[in-house]
């Protein structure tokens, strides 16, 4: 490079000076990037992990004023939550990948639905859960730990269609044949020999949909609503580990700071646990039959 | 393949269009011991799968439609209940705002009088939106470059993954590092150093009529470290692994004839990444900004916990806003009387059309260049 440099004129050098700075650049642009990242973790486990204790996981959170109390109560919310939105969003959301990529492959439905849950992914959050709010709490007079699921449920769909589809396309079509030459019937085969073949991929899918939900709070705020007493009543109003996060964040008590660093960090650690399954699995090949 | 269960079936029973070959082969080796009919019966006898094809594939139809359902419920679900409002303010909710008569100060939002107007939280939205782009895209850029042009092989990989996570942290989190990292530092250390420049008496006297300097400029006003400008940075931190990955993505689909031909005629790496990869790749990216851009409008805890929440419109960028987002999470649930809950439901509406737009004209500028056209000859 030295040597092109005095060889060839100014114009040269200034093309020479341009790629340069262009690859600085980048490179800066990337450690920024990265700086807020690493600033969060460095933070989340310097103050997560001095508050973190026994009590955290096994106790419901005491008054205001007292000294310790843990997010046992919210802990087991979420799990509750989560449960009934993977109950209507991972089946729903299977279904719907199967007639995108079996049943419906080229069609304009197909097309057209493909669309939609690209958008509805999009769709913020609070919209979600105004919408639940109507549908639900409303009739119903009273927030419940069943509309919160519902809420997150509906939030999981377009995911799981979306990655559920991906995942059936790359099965090879050979393997669809050879069982349908068989004689199994098709919605056989595309249950116990294509979906099974994906299978890996498909949960893979519906792990990445259940990150992405569990650290939703703003569906939750009127429709779960939170919960400082036990209660996993689906009729009742339930504590979420997000919702218990962003109520103590923002009160004005030391100690509750502690205990949202300490949730924070409980929650990133799952979530960083199902990434990064997520990115093991899929670095070891989707398809775990096909070749 | 091997454990993969095929169920046992004594012969090729459904008479599909798929399987056409299979039964007409295997039919044709039994027709020549038995008449026709008795095979036939036979296949009668055992069933045919059509009746269960058809449920299936009715029942995965359901699935998929449920998407369209989802949508179409929760725009009429928004419509029915925001007509309250609409019909007291009709258009002007947007626009309109009332003028105390004493303080001659304008009221947008005042539940107490009834005074229900969303423009500043049109504006709080925006401009967050906005500011969040400003620093987001140059750098989201940056790192799709580094990463598919410039980056060794082996930093590849755990490069992506790290902005994969970074996606992956919950608004909330975000929130809360906003809160207790992020505004104290801008209060502390940053904000000063744009208070100190663009509020020089010699900047000033410069650049005063652009109007964007001093004590009415962008960085006016009392320093509280909350504000648009928080928000919005955190907001830039929250959009930029969207916004990179998908213009990692737009940049692999250019075809590598491309930058080959580029190199080929001596262009430096830089410029073979301008004229090969970027011009190529420019709509795409376009693209993946819209998408970052509807992301940032539709965020709302992490916003709602560093914006200040005050409903004004100030030109400053660290005066206290507030977003639509976050104005339906703090408020919805505190809402007391009917038209208060129909005019945070109406903020709700706008925003998912808005999303609903943005995002559809982001995907599809996004699939304009990933679809597998070899891309276009500038």
């Amino acid at each position: 490079m030295r040597e092109r440099k005095n060889q060839y004129s100014a114009r040269s050098t200034m093309r020479w000076l341009a790629d340069h700075l262009a690859t600085a650049l980048a490179v800066l642009a990337t450690i920024l990037v990265i700086a807020p990242l690493v600033a969060i973790f460095v933070y989340l486990i310097y103050k997560g992990a001095s508050s973190l204790n026994l009590a955290f996981f096994t106790q419901i959170p005491k008054p205001v004023g007292e000294p310790g109390g843990g997010m046992a109560n919210a802990i087991v919310g979420s799990a509750v939550l989560l449960a009934i939105a993977s109950l209507i969003g991972v089946p729903i959301g299977i279904g719907g990948g199967i007639y995108l990529a079996e049943f419906g492959r080229g069609t304009k439905l197909a097309n057209a639905v493909r669309f939609t849950a690209d958008v509805l992914n999009g769709v913020p959050s609070i919209v979600m859960g105004i919408a639940v709010y109507s549908l639900i709490v409303v009739p119903q007079g009273h927030f419940s730990a069943f509309s919160g699921g519902v809420g997150l449920g509906i939030m999981m769909i377009p995911t799981v269609t979306r990655t559920t589809e991906e995942m059936l396309l790359m099965v090879p079509n050979a393997v669809r044949e050879a069982a349908l030459g068989l004689g199994v019937p098709n919605w056989r085969s595309v249950l116990s020999i294509t979906l099974k073949t994906a299978s890996p991929g498909v949960i893979t899918g519906c792990m990445l949909a259940f990150a992405r939900v569990a650290g939703e709070t703003a569906p939750l705020i009127f429709t779960a609503f939170g919960n400082q007493f036990w209660s996993v009543s689906l009729n009742q109003p339930i504590a979420a580990l997000p919702l218990q996060i962003y109520v103590y964040a923002i009160s004005p008590y030391d100690e509750w700071h502690r205990l949202a660093w300490a949730g924070a960090l409980v929650l990133i650690i799952l979530i960083v646990l199902a990434v990064s399954l997520v990115r093991y699995v899929a670095s070891r090949g989707i398809l775990k039959g096909a070749s | 393949m091997s454990e993969i269960r095929i169920p046992k079936l004594e012969t090729a029973a459904p008479p599909k269009m798929e399987t056409a070959s299979a039964v007409s082969s295997s039919a044709a080796a039994q027709s020549s011991s038995t008449p026709a009919s008795e095979i036939r019966r036979f296949l009668h006898s055992r069933g045919n799968s059509a009746i269960a094809d058809r449920a299936f594939s009715g029942l995965m139809l359901t699935c998929a439609l449920s998407i369209f359902g989802i949508v179409i419920l929760i725009a009429t679900e928004l419509v029915l209940r925001s007509q309250l409002s609409w019909h007291k303010f009709g258009l002007a909710f947007f626009y309109k705002f009332n003028v105390d008569p004493d303080t001659h100060l304008p009221t947008f939002w005042d539940p107490v009088s009834g005074t229900f107007y969303a423009l500043p939280f049109l504006y709080g939205t925006l401009i967050s939106s906005l500011v969040a782009l400003v620093i987001a895209v140059p750098l989201a850029i940056g790192v799709a470059i580094f990463l598919t042009e410039m980056c060794p092989k082996f930093l590849r990989g755990p490069l992506g993954f790290v902005t994969e996570l970074l996606a992956a942290i919950p608004s909330v989190v975000y929130g809360l590092w906003a809160v207790f990292v992020l505004v104290p530092l801008l209060r502390e250390h940053i904000n000063p150093v744009f208070m100190s420049v663009f509020n020089n008496p010699a900047v000033v006297k410069l650049f005063g009529w652009t109007g964007l300097v001093g004590d009415t400029g962008l960085f006016g006003g009392s320093n509280y470290g909350l504000g648009m400008l928080a928000a919005g940075t955190i907001l830039a931190i929250m959009i930029l692994p969207i916004i990179s990955s998908l213009t990692r993505e737009v940049m692999n689909a250019v075809p590598n004839s491309q930058r080959e031909a580029v190199l080929a005629l001596g262009a430096t790496r830089w410029e073979m990444i301008r004229m090969g990869v970027l011009r190529n790749a420019r709509i795409g990216i376009v693209g993946s900004v819209i998408l970052g851009l509807g992301r940032a409008l539709g965020e709302t805890m992490a916003v709602a916990m560093v914006i200040g929440n005050r409903p004004e419109i100030q030109k400053s960028l660290l005066s206290l806003g507030y977003s639509m987002a976050s104005v339906i999470a703090n408020e919805f649930s505190e809402a007391s009387d009917n038209l208060y809950l129909s005019a945070l439901i109406e903020i709700g509406l706008a925003l998912f059309i808005v999303t609903i737009i943005v995002n559809a004209l982001a995907r599809v500028l996004v699939w304009a260049v990933t679809r597998g056209t070899p891309a276009r000859v500038q």
